[in-house]
């Protein structure tokens, strides 16, 4: 057994989210910590929303990925505290979520006002698409619990947004 | 030990609260007013289906000393009626979107107020579940509190099936405030500041709040409607008829 946590780490950038294929669980920032324990190696990841449908199909590849590579005891363990928030989202993940048609999540900043007044939508996302500003939040639940339904008032594509959390 | 008896029977509650609400909001899927809100009730539901299976987990490790057979399936698929721990507005039907709105909104409302309340409890996962569901009950508020003044505000129609959901509904709000034997936060504290809160949105939305209308309890104490047998045993199905069954 290789225990080295950059050796696992390589492995890990190859299991991907499988409802948005294009990012690695390392991208998500759902990966929290890798232990060593006398035979085994423990991977501990937290999920997006408590929800998510994804953690086990998660689960099961980051085990079958390790398995592949020569490790024989993988435990995938999970952890709620602290919670997930999209600002974990790597910057190349975000990248590659916009050619993938999906506009990132926004930073969060001191002057981010995560809980919106009512009827208030989160402006100024970037049509993936003509990368306008002129959009509008059709629905604030997508197609997964992660995402918000927004349209492009310039081109008229309806596309996601990985909304703020 | 009382002390963990009691966290156990409250982590139930807790847990059957947010599974029982699921199953009825799941009856919606593919039946919505129009494709974005089926997405969203759904969507909504799932965040409570990841609750109560947080909850359930919990309370299968609290068990675990004794009983190794206890798992968070067994919890959810194998207890019956007078086992379970819900609040009484969960299991009512869901009647027309009127009615699902507003529960949803009365829920919601007082959840996030719990949920608030539970952060600085001293029990480490209470606190890990509340402030990881909080950030999804925000949503949940939101889109509820819309909802109802859209209704409210909205035309006749709208408003007169708001308020018959509001004559159903009412007297089934009282519960979340009275507290059960095993309950390990001040729910009683939380009514003022529901109360405003709902108060607010119902100004928008031009409802009033009715008045002395006797309360319902019970639910937190295993003695329900008689609803709750059959929301089981459409959600136990499976479980009754091949045991053990996964996928
Ligand atoms: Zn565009």
């Amino acid at each position: 057994m290789n225990n080295n946590k950059d050796h696992i780490y390589s492995i890990l950038q190859e299991v991907c989210d499988p409802e948005v294929p294009v990012l690695t669980i390392l991208d998500l920032g759902i990966v929290r910590d890798i232990q060593f324990h006398e035979e085994e190696v423990e991977i501990i990841i937290t999920p997006t929303y408590s929800g998510c449908p994804a953690m086990d199909a998660i689960s099961v590849d980051i085990k079958l990925k390790l398995i592949e590579q020569g490790f024989k005891k993988v435990k995938v363990s999970y952890v709620l505290s602290p919670a997930w928030t999209t600002d974990w989202m790597s910057e190349e993940g975000k990248k590659k979520l916009q050619a993938y048609g999906i506009a990132p999540p926004q930073k969060i900043t001191n002057n981010t006002r995560l809980h919106k007044m009512l009827f208030e939508e989160e402006g100024h996302i970037e049509c993936p698409q003509c990368h306008s500003l002129n959009t509008k939040m059709l629905s604030q639940f997508g197609s997964t619990a992660c995402k918000a339904l927004y349209q492009c008032n310039d081109c008229k594509e309806p596309f996601d947004y990985f909304k703020c959390h | 030990m009382p002390h963990t008896k009691n966290a156990l029977s409250f982590t139930l509650h807790l847990a059957d609260t947010a599974l029982i609400l699921a199953q009825r909001n799941g009856e919606w899927c593919a039946h919505g007013p129009i494709l974005e809100q089926d997405i969203a009730i759904t969507n909504i539901t799932l965040d409570l289906i990841g609750q109560a299976r947080n909850f359930y987990q919990y309370a299968a490790r609290l068990h675990e000393a004794n009983e190794n057979a206890v798992t968070e399936d067994s919890l959810a698929y194998l207890r019956t009626e007078g086992q379970f721990k819900n609040l009484l507005i969960c299991e009512l039907p869901n009647g027309d979107w009127a009615q699902t709105i507003l529960r949803q909104f009365f829920f919601s409302t007082f959840q996030m107020l719990l949920f608030e309340k539970m952060k600085q409890s001293n029990n480490t996962q209470w606190v890990a579940i509340a402030e990881k569901s909080i950030k999804e009950t925000h949503y949940h508020v939101k889109w509820s509190s819309e909802w109802v003044i859209r209704l409210g505000d909205g035309t006749t129609e709208s408003h007169d099936r708001i308020t018959k959901a509001l004559d159903t509904l009412w007297m089934y709000t009282g519960e979340f405030f009275i507290p059960a034997s095993y309950e390990m936060i001040e729910v009683t504290a939380l009514k003022n500041e529901w109360m405003n809160k709902v108060k607010e949105v119902f100004d928008e939305a031009t409802l009033t709040i009715p008045e002395n209308v006797f309360m319902q309890t019970g639910g937190k104490n295993g003695v329900h409607t008689e609803n709750l047998g059959f929301v089981l045993t459409e959600l136990q199905y499976l479980q009754r008829v091949f045991p053990g069954a996964e996928w």
